[in-house]
């Protein structure tokens, strides 16, 4: 739930989080065993043409809702079920209070249903006099302890079984011990009177087909069985998102959902139910269960009319995006969403629950994109979270500070001079190390943990106008585009590159009137600036002179490549340019490794243990994997694999400026694996994640050293 | 391998990942034969870690001081083979039941039924349970124990899709797949068998 005003409480909340050690220790174990979990429960399985089909046929299922809703509802009517459309959530509830009332009902179990939790439904229930139970472990945990769920597949993840423990010797009255087992079978024995007890069962669904007028309940404990038997009325409460037109869509998710969830092939029980069934309930007349169907919309059917965000509808509430969070591994479903969890939760919780619960938590994306890499439905989560931010700011208004450095970034002259500027300015705190030697006012004590470069005596710009190499016979013809960073503060990094291009016949151009790439504010979530350096960038690049536009820097490179043919979208000349711009973008170590083919005879070997950093951008952004592994042995290095190598280094641009605490974890994490490795030296592919490891190595004082792989290439070469 | 043993053989190796235990029978009679001595040597219901053994609150325990004697259920039995568990169950000292499910709400020691097919992908048993006794046979026992023919295996979901959307629309219908007893990870993520649901799951594969 999200109480924080404004972002100093929401950091605040999450301070509290990162000070739990259960929670920490808790959500680590499960990331990295949920990592194994999934990828053996989808081996040889083509899990990526699997996701399209889904995200296919929901898209389908989406823009055909009424449609579908028109079928089911005709099917499940002459199946003997009563179906209701409820507009948004009160109206849901009241429904639903409204059968109860109407059978004379007065207690309630409740089998796990998010959509239920969306409408506060509990609350509304108890309200109108009946009483509800909550019969899934984990639903009935944080119900007694009147919490949310922290998790979506596993809402009370977030308590050990000392808390449950006392909990349960409450409820019971009795003095309970701390083993799990016995906990669980005090909840079978507690909540078995329950179903004995109900006189109405509440069940969400997973599926409503439209073709049989039915639902299917994707459960493991067994509960929601018990829930939609015992009891004389069946309310099952879903969103139009659960819609599909067949049992084979239904089928093919039921592929994804369990494996995605928790790495089960599939869960326990699956059930399907089809009409009014028998019910031996006393005081029914022809033994049929009495069974409503609540269909709510909630705002979904406004939501699948927008371009962009009807891929929300895609979500099959697996949980996933949480299970590989970095974020939500550091602070936890409670301070990763509203009521849904994690990066879908930030978008759901916008559009179900209003911007002031969404404004914080939207920020609180480091925009790693590996909820994107293993969302069921392909949903472009991370895009999705910042473009709701750059609505919450064109209502709200960005702070001021944001402000400037938007109008900076949009003159390119201007934010070229500041960074010259910058040089002098550091001078008097500059160290001859290449690190400033305490950080300027501008930043509090929590941004520490790193230590910040200076800005280099001489930018990459202006060394090229000196150092062009000319390359006779060129095998190919490329464009550099160097980001800020490699421009102004690691220009060494660009002239390594250089090196080793001009060795191998490569004719290069570096157009002079690029700037930054735009990431940094769209990442704050100023669309308009990001979409005018965009431009500024496009026009500056003659794209069909080249066969490729080259950059180091792994951000730089995604965002080139995915975001700028959309941010032009609206400007038909422009977009066929970026498209052609976007299709020639490659990174340092593909272009190296896969196009220039350099032999491990061209460099000598070096008595040195390398291991590496996976940027973000690099494995997820643009699916490269081998090719800087490769480098590194070719390289004349020995290659050690890094734990956890292609989780993020916490550095996501302005993230670790705004949330420096949480940086701060990422990046401790990451550099402890890279000190297990014990090699002397951390490759990476991106200039952001090697100012972000470099300062904390350097902090930590130690003796491992971060370089691009372009540094090595070149140091290397014959 | 044939590929009906390679289905077969996957079946098994599936269920048995999931803790279900699973044992090759030749005839109807084996099958009997399993249960009762499953049931004799399974301690009772009121007895075994379902709780009982905890203390509850009292309107739990009284839930489970109502169970006096071992309990087996087998409500959609063909006839003849109803008559002969019936008849060695009473031999053993066992309550045989084919309906009244819902005086056993507390739980009962074994429920007996038949599956309509068998998922060789995961180790599912399909089992259709459009009556209720059927299906709280299936919910409230501590032990299921469900027979399936070998015949009717089939390699995935989308094979039994058809038979599926065949039952489903004569409507009403229930239907469920079951792979492997209850669970859940809900406390500090440790799987736990036998939540709701059974916790033990037996499948015996009926050579046909």
């Amino acid at each position: 739930m999200q109480k924080a005003h404004d972002l100093k409480e929401y950091r605040e909340e999450l301070r509290e989080s990162l000070d739990n050690d259960f929670l920490r220790t808790t959500l680590d174990n499960f990331a990295v065993a949920y990592k194994a979990g999934r990828e053996n429960a989808f081996k040889d399985m083509d899990v990526r043409s699997l996701i399209q089909d889904i995200a296919d046929s929901k898209d389908a299922a989406a823009a055909n809702h009424d449609a579908l809703y028109a079928e089911f509802k005709k099917n499940a009517e002459a199946a003997g079920i009563h179906v209701h459309y409820a507009k948004d959530g009160d109206e849901a509830n009241a429904i639903i209070a409204q059968i109860g009332k109407d059978a004379g009902c007065k207690m309630v179990v409740k089998s796990k249903s998010m959509t239920a939790e969306e409408t506060l439904l509990n609350h509304d229930l108890e309200d109108e006099g009946f009483e509800v139970i909550e019969t899934d472990l984990g639903e009935w945990i944080i119900q007694l302890r009147h919490e949310g769920p922290s998790h979506m597949v596993m809402p009370a993840i977030h308590l050990s079984r000392h808390q449950v423990k006392d909990l349960f010797t409450d409820v019971t009255g009795k003095q309970q011990e701390s083993e799990i087992e016995k906990l669980v079978k005090v909840a079978r024995r507690e909540l078995r009177q329950k179903y004995v007890d109900a006189d109405m069962g509440i069940t969400g669904a997973n599926f409503a087909i439209a073709e049989t007028g039915g639902i299917g309940l994707v459960t493991n404990e067994g509960n929601a069985r018990l829930v939609s038997t015992l009891p004389r009325v069946h309310v099952a409460l879903m969103g139009i998102d659960k819609l599909l037109p067949t049992l084979h869509d239904a089928l093919r998710i039921l592929k994804v959902l369990p494996r995605n969830a928790t790495g089960q092939q599939i869960t326990s029980y699956v059930t399907w139910i089809t009409g009014a069934n028998e019910c031996l309930a006393e005081g029914l007349e022809d033994n049929k269960k009495e069974i409503h169907y609540v269909v709510l919309d909630n705002g979904r059917s406004e939501l699948v009319k927008d371009p962009l965000f009807s891929q929300v509808n895609r979500c099959v509430r697996c949980g996933a995006c949480a299970n590989v969070c970095p974020v939500y591994r550091l602070v936890g479903g409670h301070k990763m969403g509203h009521i849904y969890i994690g990066a879908i939760g930030l978008i759901l919780t916008y559009f179900f629950h209003g911007k002031d619960k969404a404004k914080n938590l939207v920020q609180n994306c480091i925009n790693c994109e590996a909820c994107k890499d293993i969302c069921a439905g392909g949903i472009d989560l991370p895009r999705l979270i910042k473009e709701i931010h750059a609505r919450i700011l064109a209502e709200d208004g960005s702070p001021i500070p944001q402000k400037l450095l938007g109008s900076v970034l949009k003159n390119r002259k201007l934010f070229h001079t500041l960074l010259r500027a910058a040089k002098w300015g550091q001078k008097p705190v500059a160290e001859g190390d290449g690190f400033i030697r305490h950080l300027p006012m501008i930043f509090s004590k929590e941004h520490s943990f790193r230590a910040l470069p200076t800005v280099a005596e001489v930018p990459f710009r202006d060394w090229w106008q000196e150092n062009r190499p000319y390359v006779d016979k060129p095998k190919h013809r490329v464009a550099l585009f160097s980001g800020c960073v490699q421009d102004f503060v690691y220009p060494e990094q660009m002239q390594a590159a250089v090196d080793i291009f001009a060795a191998n016949d490569v004719d290069m151009t570096y157009p002079m009137e690029q700037s930054c790439c735009g990431l940094p504010v769209q990442m704050m979530g100023e669309m308009k600036v990001s979409k005018d350096v965009a431009i500024q960038n496009l026009r500056a690049f003659e794209v069909e002179a080249y066969d490729y536009i080259i950059t180091l820097c792994a951000s730089c490179a995604a965002h080139l490549k995915h975001n700028y043919p959309k941010l032009v979208m609206d400007k038909p000349a422009l977009k066929l340019k970026a498209d052609e711009f976007a299709s020639k973008i490659i990174d340092y170590s593909s272009f190296v490794n896969d196009v220039l083919k350099v032999k491990k005879s061209d460099y000598r070997s070096v008595d040195t243990k390398a291991t590496y950093h996976a940027p973000c951008h690099l494995c997820r952004g643009l699916d490269v994997h081998d090719a800087p592994r490769e480098l590194i042995e070719k390289g004349g290095m020995e290659y050690v694999e890094c734990t956890e190598e292609e989780v993020c280094c916490g550095f996501g641009g302005t993230f670790s400026m705004k949330f420096p605490e949480l940086s701060a974890e990422l990046l401790n994490k990451k550099l402890n694996n890279v000190e297990e490795t014990g090699a002397d030296v951390l490759l990476t592919d991106c200039p952001g994640c090697v100012m972000q490891l470099r300062g904390g190595l350097k902090r930590r004082g130690s003796k491992v050293q971060v370089r691009h792989v372009a540094e090595i290439m070149s140091d290397n070469k014959k | 391998m044939p590929a009906k043993e390679a289905l077969l053989e996957k079946f098994v190796e599936k269920a048995e990942l999931v803790s279900a235990q699973v044992t090759t029978i030749k005839s109807e009679d084996d099958a009997l034969k399993y249960v009762i001595d499953l049931c004799d040597k399974k301690e009772a219901c009121q007895l075994l870690a379902s709780g009982c053994e905890a203390d509850l609150s009292d309107k739990a325990e009284a839930l489970c001081d109502a169970k006096q004697t071992k309990v087996l259920a087998a409500p959609a039995l063909g006839k003849e083979l109803y008559k002969k568990l019936a008849a060695q169950g009473k031999k053993a000292g066992f309550d045989v039941i084919d309906s009244g499910m819902r005086s056993h709400l507390a739980g009962i020691d074994i429920g007996f039924t038949f599956a309509e097919y068998g998922i060789a992908d995961t180790g599912t048993l399909m089992v259709d349970c459009p009556s209720e006794e059927l299906r709280l046979a299936t919910m409230v026992s501590e032990f299921h124990v469900c027979i399936l023919p070998m015949s009717k295996i089939r390699a995935n979901t989308y094979a039994v899709e058809k038979m599926m959307l065949t039952r489903m629309k004569k409507t009403p219908n229930y239907m469920a797949y079951i792979t492997g007893p209850s669970r859940t990870a809900d406390i500090e993520r440790v799987l736990t068998l036998g939540v709701h649901g059974p916790l033990e799951l037996h499948i015996l594969l009926l050579e046909d």
